[in-house]
């Protein structure tokens, strides 16, 4: 009889235990934990470096036990996960949220701004069969989080950063300064100033690595609000470049949308003439 | 420069730019220059002269750049793009070690060495940039290693502007329109040829390497007419003849709140000026904890993170960053380095996404001031 190989093979000699690992989704597409597989190589560093101890995307091995590091990916969007995050914080060590969901709600904390059970009977042919809370929650709604990377996914490089430190038995350093800092550093034209396309860099966190202006795209703002920005002056002056107040609405409003930074700012026209 | 001989001048044609620049890649250098890439007219490698924006200049003002065709084919016929020199002399991202933890011992592994550059197109204000970094990474008890190396290799070919852009301002710095020392050779361009003025031996070197003819008298007067008229044509100015004073005495001018409203406080204008040095200094480990690299990354006073001290932040508000980098850079370089930290080149108003401009400011502070 053919055994199903398991996708990360267990070391055959004994060995020192290593620090356990587990990661936990809740509402969320898995592109975060996608992140985790997505190392490649530096995966097999990381199955050396640490027990994956509950990863449902990878192995078959059931929830049991405690965990030094804990990522969470997804938002809290019903009863049973709000149980279910309290159950990881409590066996957990060190809890990291990965990306937009677990620490803003995500895309679906857009339903926030209306009434759900409208949203459900909109969608669901049959809505009895769904259960939700009012609100798309972060994580931190409900338990402690000891780090938040930011991103819709997350950076893996950030991840691996987050892993390297932490295991080295530091605290890891996640830059949230302006985009504009990273894409300055790489040498790229600002597509704000030499085209006039509505980017939202100005206002929003470093961590990707300013892929989308590498490939001379605006930035639309994924990374969520960078350190203490002054979203609403990029608002003013992108409705100045010719941006139509609902596109800047929607720009703030798409991936970070119960931030309050990016809430302000796309409400700027709120209340005026346009 | 009118009336002697034409001593330490040479006329090449144009066509010489070729064999200039590829001579300079068969010595060894590293030749770098302005070309055409993402909408603008940035610094980077030269391979040949059909790399250089041949026809091509920039519409500059406060938050917008514009890449527009000329009716000529002027080799430099634009004033400056959003890169600067610094690029080279003081990376964005420097490795400055590597640790290696072996058996006994952590090893430590130092950087690959300092590629030598040859910069073609340097403008008068860059060159001052270039100086006044120089008084930042070479001067006092402690030297930038890495910085040096870069800097003494360096071969710098300025060319005088032939037009300015309207965010330009080096008259009011004194640092242009016209190089003004700093270069090993420098370059006038006319219609037809380039004439060369020479500022070091190794520019006179480099020089014989061409195919030149003896500049004339005439040459010197239309270099000298060129200038003048780029000079003449500059609309902004900066009046620093209060500094450092006028911003020491207005630490509370109501202006830094009205300019924080606007500010988006990004690291843009730090960015892309050519004499601001802050940086950081990242640990980056690898994930088997075998080996970290130490990085030296540019930074900003913009940045909130940059200000984040024990128990705080020094400059918690943006109008306190803003007031921050404008008083450094207009007043307190000058108590720091004995020269002012700006040198007209306007570039933090053209690449400030709010078009912010430090002229105005100034002048709105001083406007006070003199109520």
């Amino acid at each position: 009889m053919i055994q199903p190989l398991p996708i990360i093979a267990e070391p055959s000699k004994p060995r020192k235990p290593r620090p356990r690992l587990g990661v936990f989704k809740f509402a969320s597409c898995d592109g975060c934990q996608l992140s985790l597989l997505d190392c490649e190589d530096q995966l097999l560093d990381v199955a050396e470096k640490v027990e994956i101890a509950f990863f449902r995307e990878a192995t078959r091995r059931p929830l049991e036990g405690t965990f030094d590091v804990a990522l969470v990916e997804g938002s809290i969007s019903n009863s049973e996960q709000e149980a279910a995050i309290r159950d990881v914080r409590a066996r957990s060590r060190f809890l990291v949220c990965l990306g937009a969901c677990a620490s803003h709600g995500g895309i679906q904390a857009l339903r926030n701004q209306s009434k759900s059970e409208e949203l459900i009977r909109i969608v669901y042919a049959d809505p009895s069969t769904i259960e939700l809370l009012d609100q798309s929650h972060p994580a931190s709604a409900y338990v402690p989080v000891d780090l938040e990377l930011p991103g819709c996914p997350i950076n893996k490089d950030q991840l691996i950063e987050v892993l390297a430190w932490t295991l080295a038995g530091a605290r890891p350093m996640i830059h949230r300064h302006a985009l504009c800092l990273e894409c300055k550093r790489r040498g790229l034209v600002c597509v704000l100033v030499a085209r006039g396309e509505p980017c939202l860099g100005p206002a929003t966190s470093t961590g990707c690595g300013a892929i989308c202006m590498s490939y001379d795209r605006p930035c639309f703002g994924c990374y969520g609000p960078a350190e203490k920005p002054n979203a609403s002056a990029l608002a003013a002056r992108l409705a100045e470049l010719g941006a139509a107040p609902d596109a800047i609405r929607r720009l703030f409003q798409t991936f970070y949308a119960t931030a309050p930074d990016f809430q302000k700012a796309s409400r700027i026209h709120d209340g005026t003439r346009v | 420069m009118s009336g002697g001989p034409a001593t330490g001048h040479a006329v090449i044609d144009k066509s010489e730019i070729e064999t200039l620049i590829q001579g300079l890649w068969k010595s060894g250098y590293t030749v770098v220059g302005p070309t055409i890439a993402q909408s603008a007219i940035v610094i980077d490698e030269i391979k040949s002269a059909a790399d250089l924006p041949i026809g091509w200049t920039d519409l500059q003002e406060g938050g917008s750049y514009r890449l527009k065709k000329r009716d000529d084919q002027a080799y430099f016929g634009y004033a400056v793009g959003p890169h600067s020199w610094k690029k080279y002399l003081f990376p964005a991202r420097l490795t400055l070690y590597t640790i290696k933890k072996n058996a006994a011992e952590l090893e430590i592994i130092a950087p690959d060495p300092a590629p030598r550059y040859a910069f073609l197109g340097v403008r008068g204000c860059d060159l001052r940039a270039i100086e006044v970094q120089d008084r930042t990474f070479l001067q006092g008890a402690y030297v930038d290693p890495h910085y040096k190396a870069r800097r003494e290799q360096a071969l710098v070919i300025a060319v005088n502007c032939a037009q300015a852009a309207s965010t330009c301002f080096c008259t009011s710095m004194g640092t242009g329109p016209r190089a003004r020392g700093g270069y090993d050779l420098a370059l006038t361009e006319f219609a037809d040829r380039f004439l060369v003025e020479v500022g070091s031996e190794r520019g006179q070197g480099v020089l014989a390497s061409l195919a030149s003819r003896p500049a004339v008298q005439a040459d010197l007067v239309l270099a000298d007419n060129q200038a003048r008229a780029t000079a003449e044509s500059m609309t902004r100015t900066l009046d620093v003849s209060d500094m450092p004073g006028l911003f020491y005495e207005n630490l509370d001018h109501p202006r830094w709140d009205q300019v924080a409203e606007r500010c988006l406080s990004c690291t843009n204008c730090t960015m892309v000026c050519p004499t601001c040095f802050c940086h950081s200094v990242d640990d980056v480990p690898d994930l088997a904890g075998e080996t970290s690299q130490r990085v030296r990354v540019w930074d900003s006073c913009f940045n909130p993170e940059f200000s984040h001290v024990a128990g705080g932040n020094t400059r918690p508000q943006i109008r306190e960053r803003y007031r921050q980098w404008l008083t450094h850079k207009l007043a307190s370089w000058v108590d720091q380095f004995g020269v002012s930290g700006c040198v007209g080149c306007g570039r933090c108003i053209t690449w400030c996404p709010v078009g912010i401009d430090l002229t105005e400011e100034t002048a709105a502070i001083r406007g006070r001031l003199e109520a």
